[in-house]
């Protein structure tokens, strides 16, 4: 699927909440089943400075797929990344950089990007697309 | 146990004076707003003076001689006597307006601190304190190769008396500490401590940045050397705040920032610089939020600075009953003497996940380090939720609360 077919998935999927408990619920439970990243990969290099929760993020490429991995000790912010992940990880590095990630605003959670302070979202949504930056002009 | 009914103060209508408590927020809930720590919101006396001031009588002051910038002196000097009265400080030119404490700090490191910490020094501060009371200190002491030490908190989140004095050396030259901590609400004893401080002839910083709202503060009883408040925690406006210092000390401190006002007389050869307290005030000052932080301390002082921390204690005690009823509550700070804070965690539960939670409820706390990042290294703990209080703060505002926390932790679990 390309990140527009995800994104459009996963805006149909928020659709269905007509509450704002619901729809943390869901954020919440999709954090919970987050892989948990391997305890070599939380290392200082790898954390995403928020002011509050951390969130250690690695990316490595397969073939010209960029794969992601993350964690992070707060399970809504888990949930977010589990979000973008779903959506960038196993992508090129091109579609990633021009990926918009519209569907933050979509479903709600604007006001998660505009804190970057207190949970980083942009952060991480700034260190994936740098990655894929890297693994660009590597090639 | 009901602690709260017997109030001493009409909560519901002081509550009426604080416009944005009447607020809705998130779909329509009421805001219940218990992160006063961070900032006090404001009266609308304290409103209605901002407002005056720039629609009657914004004016430059001190050298204008006509009638707004007169009237505009006589109320930014009002405002200096009214501080003044606030802590009982013996002089009114003992009272340097400056941005708040974050920079009366820093004046003092800058100034006393330069002229006064020199190599192998040393300066004494607590393992709670906010980075504006760590960091002015750090800075000071690498450049001279003073050394900054610490006094040590026990589990409770008390000072370690008995430690702190054996701190105590004759290279020590000041203690810089904190009267009520922001992040556990622990009340030092800075009375205490200025006693022994000066029997070793140790000049005393105290950070009144919480105690200046929770407390009755005189400084000539606690006998510190300097004492220093910021307006918007007191239910002023941000941006200014006070220094209060001994008047022979000020009077012997090099100026802070060189510019207009400071000065008795300029030529490019020599300057001589004003006398107190306009030697610390360089510059056109904040001369509508200064104004306006006299309103806010008459507020305070109307209502009754006991019936107010009365008031605060109930609600502490309140809190506490209401919020260890939580499944895996863990108080952080559990100080014999506390004021206007409760900090906590719960088992299992990242604050920020809390925090986050909590304000699709309406309910404004503070989640995180409270900028003492130390301290949580102390306890070993990323962060805590933060609730803290005022004179508004109902009863009903902690059940939100607790009722709010409820739902979080089994939207969590």
């Amino acid at each position: 699927m390309s990140t527009t077919e995800i994104e459009n998935e996963i805006i149909e999927e928020f659709e269905l909440f007509d509450n704002w408990e619901d729809k943390y619920e869901y954020i919440i439970d999709m954090g919970k089943k987050l892989l948990p990243l391997e305890a070599a990969h939380k290392i200082d290099e790898n954390k995403i400075k928020g002011c509050q929760s951390t969130v250690w993020l690695v990316a490595e490429k397969i073939g010209d797929k960029i794969i992601y991995k993350a964690d992070s000790d707060a399970v809504i912010v888990k949930g977010l990344i589990s979000l973008l992940i779903r959506v960038l990880s196993g992508k090129t590095a091109n579609e990633i950089i021009e990926t918009k990630l519209d569907f933050i605003n979509r479903i709600g959670l604007t006001s998660h990007l505009a804190q970057t302070r207190s949970n980083g979202l942009l952060s991480m949504v700034k260190q994936m697309k740098h990655y894929a930056l890297a693994y660009q002009l590597k090639v | 146990m009901n602690t709260v009914l017997d109030s001493a103060l009409d909560v519901y209508a002081l509550r009426q004076q604080f416009p944005v408590l009447q607020r809705k927020v998130k779909d329509g809930r009421t805001l219940v707003y218990l992160d006063n720590a961070a900032t006090s919101q404001k009266p609308n006396t304290v409103i209605a003076t901002l407002s005056k001031y720039y629609e009657s009588f914004n004016a430059n002051i001190h050298r204008g001689i006509h009638t707004l910038a007169e009237e505009a002196t006589a109320a930014y000097e009002a405002a200096r006597d009214t501080a003044q009265h606030f802590i009982n400080a013996a002089h009114r030119e003992e009272i340097i307006f400056t941005r708040g404490v974050t920079e009366g700090i820093n004046l003092i490191a800058a100034t006393w601190g330069r002229k006064n910490i020199q190599a192998g020094d040393e300066i004494i501060i607590s393992a709670m304190e906010h980075h504006s009371n760590i960091v002015p200190w750090q800075m000071l002491c690498e450049e001279r190769g003073a050394l900054l030490k610490v006094i040590p908190v026990n589990d409770a989140g008390e000072l370690q008396m008995d430690a702190f004095e054996k701190l105590i050396s004759p290279k020590t030259k000041l203690i810089s500490i904190v009267h009520i901590s922001n992040a556990l609400g622990t009340i030092n004893p800075v009375k205490e401590i200025i006693t022994i401080a000066h029997k070793h002839h140790i000049k005393v910083l105290v950070d009144g940045a919480q105690s200046s709202v929770h407390a009755i503060i005189d400084v000539q009883n606690l006998d510190c050397d300097f004492f220093v408040f910021s307006s918007h925690k007191v239910y002023g406006p941000t941006g200014v705040g006070v220094l209060y210092g001994k008047k022979e000390l000020l009077e012997n401190m090099p100026p802070y920032m060189g510019g207009g006002e400071m000065i008795k007389e300029v030529s490019f050869e020599k300057t001589s610089y004003n006398e107190l307290p306009y030697k610390f005030e360089a510059g056109t000052p904040n001369i509508g939020d200064t104004i306006a932080l006299k309103s806010a301390l008459d507020f305070v002082t109307n209502t009754g600075r006991d019936q107010i921390t009365k008031h605060e204690d109930r609600i502490l005690i309140y809190a506490n009953e209401q919020l260890s009823q939580i499944k895996g509550m863990r108080f952080i700070g559990t100080a014999k003497q506390k004021a206007g804070v409760v900090s906590f965690l719960i088992e299992g539960i990242h604050p920020q996940d809390i925090g986050i939670l909590l304000d699709n409820y309406g309910i404004a706390v503070r989640t995180g380090h409270h900028c003492a990042q130390p301290l949580m290294n102390r306890f070993g703990i990323p962060g805590t939720v933060r609730a803290s209080f005022a004179a508004y703060t109902s009863k009903e505002e902690i059940d939100a609360l607790v009722v709010g926390l409820q739902k979080a932790v089994k939207l969590l679990s």
